[in-house]
């Protein structure tokens, strides 16, 4: 009995400490943010690598979500006669919610799967501490502009996932089944209001780029250097980042629901 | 005028929580001299380059390098010192991502402000030193095991230290390979003037072109001496070490309980 009680106490213990020893990445990172800055074109080439090549995936998924939120979306409001409601049902839908969480999670599997085994392997093949040992910072040279980059990242890539999602709701639900064009925009126009949906939408996303980027290089940047420690922590990069930006969604919209 | 000692150990003690790798080290690396520190697997050879770097701190005792305490130094004290050293990795941990010619540029790039005409022909000429100029443009994941353990020496020595570390220059190398990199050493140590500070257990390319060599052995520094020393030395484990004995102080056999015993007889 007091073997399980004690398992239960070291696995807790060891979550608090790998929380703690990533909140100190965390401030290690801002710490090294002014001298990553000065070379932005760093951070520039991983907004390529984690954003601009997450587009394809990002785009078809937006497109997908989109169309079928449309066909649900009809279904349900034509029983109540409402089916010109729509496009807005379609937009809250994508900009407070699924273009957020989506994006992040899809982000996670995309671009955080990346960051933690290129940096696992770095460390695994010493490039990390031969970095160190030519005087230069891991932190700022490799840690510090895919911090960045994720967080210039996500916001972007969950407006695009937003607007293409939107362009999938309206070809399935005017031109497909024939919802009056005018009633879509209009409406959507109509009630969705900028400071309250878009932007909330906006900081959700920002805090689920932090959260997932600082998960992806904190895996990588602890995990034990074999080709298994590596491959665990890819798969607990995907879990939590997960977890976290589902936990993280609850929490922020009971927040801006209660504002 | 400088000191002819750059490194020196004293009283080094090192050990993780479950272990003590080094009990009581003292080791003196002079200037311009190729310095091997040899022993078994696992004895800490190792150790002792990552506490030169200033990468790990020691448990007591002290690293000195240019006359000053390493573990005493901040981040900022590390960083200089540390550009006074280079280091060849095991396997070369070229950055993977980087051509031949970007991974030599890469520390001159990070601490100079040369202009690209001077970078180039500093990163040619270093190139040029390891015989692999011609593969400037190649990736690292083009060049076989002795290639990418040459570039990394080029890249270990682009700024001209002050100390070259080695650590297993010679492993898992060709005959040929291991030849060019124990030339290289060499010859690179004499033109630079540096220091050159080897991990290895290869006992025949080492007492070939080394100065003076350290044994380590249960956390102490067993023997030491020239190559010519070591080799009439009479201690049992020096014997062993050099003409490569099975059995002696240190066991064929991991500690285990009796075999007869094991087997259930």
């Amino acid at each position: 009995m007091l073997t399980f009680f004690e398992n239960i106490g070291r696995g807790l213990r060891l979550k608090i400490t790998r929380l703690g020893a990533a909140t100190r990445l965390f401030f290690t990172i801002i710490s090294y943010s002014s001298e990553s800055f000065k070379r932005f074109n760093l951070t520039i080439r991983e907004i390529y690598f984690t954003g601009v090549l997450s587009l394809i995936i990002i785009i078809v998924s937006a497109f997908f979500v989109g169309m079928v939120l449309g066909l649900q979306g009809y279904y349900t409001l034509q029983k109540y006669g409402s089916s010109e409601a729509i496009g807005v049902l379609v937009a809250l839908a994508l900009v407070r919610e699924l273009g957020p969480v989506v994006t992040a999670l899809l982000f996670a599997g995309r671009a955080g799967t990346a960051i933690t085994a290129e940096i696992g392997l770095m460390k695994a093949t010493e490039q990390l501490s031969a970095m160190e040992m030519m005087a230069v910072s891991p932190v700022a040279r490799i840690v510090a502009p895919r911090f960045w980059a994720g967080i210039i990242t996500m916001p972007l890539l969950a407006s695009i996932f937003s607007m293409v999602g939107i362009i999938g709701g309206y070809v399935v639900a005017v031109p497909l089944i024939g919802v009056d064009e005018g009633a879509f925009w209009s409406q959507m126009q109509a009630n969705v209001d900028f400071s309250y949906d878009i932007v909330n939408g906006f900081i959700k996303s920002l805090v689920f780029g932090i959260a997932c980027t600082i998960i992806a290089l904190f895996e990588g940047y602890d995990a034990p250097p074999t080709a298994e420690g590596v491959s665990r922590a890819t798969t607990r990069t995907v879990v939590t980042s997960s977890l976290a930006v589902l936990g993280l969604d609850f929490v922020l919209t009971s927040f801006m629901l209660s504002v | 005028m400088k000191k002819d000692l750059i490194v020196s150990i004293k009283d080094l003690a090192f050990g993780y929580a479950e272990r003590q790798i080094h009990r009581k080290i003292n080791m003196n690396f002079h200037r311009g001299k190729v310095v091997a520190i040899m022993g078994g697997s696992g004895c800490g050879k190792t150790t002792i380059l990552r506490l030169i770097g200033g990468q790990i701190k020691p448990t007591s005792g002290q690293v000195e390098v240019d006359g000053k305490i390493v573990h005493e130094q901040g981040r900022k004290g590390i960083y200089e010192l540390r550009r006074k050293m280079g280091m060849l990795f095991q396997h070369g941990a070229l950055f993977s991502d980087l051509s031949v010619y970007e991974n030599v540029a890469f520390p001159i790039r990070e601490h100079t402000d040369l202009n690209e005409a001077v970078i180039k022909d500093l990163v040619l000429m270093k190139l040029n030193a390891v015989g692999l100029r011609g593969a400037h443009n190649l990736m690292p994941t083009e060049l076989s095991g002795g290639m990418a353990r040459r570039v990394a020496l080029a890249r270990a020595v682009a700024l001209d230290p002050d100390i070259i570390m080695y650590d297993e220059p010679f492993a898992g190398l060709d005959p040929i390979s291991m030849g060019v990199i124990c030339d290289l050493i060499r010859t690179l140590n004499d033109a630079l003037g540096a220091t050159s500070i080897i991990v290895t257990h290869d006992v025949t390319e080492t007492f070939a072109f080394a100065d003076y060599i350290y044994f380590i052995a249960d956390g102490i520094v067993a023997a030491e001496g020239s190559p010519s020393d070591l080799k009439k030395s009479q201690l049992p484990f020096v014997k062993q070490f050099i003409y490569s004995e099975k059995d002696g102080p240190v066991p064929f056999h991991y500690q285990a309980n009796e075999y007869i015993s094991d087997l259930g007889l």
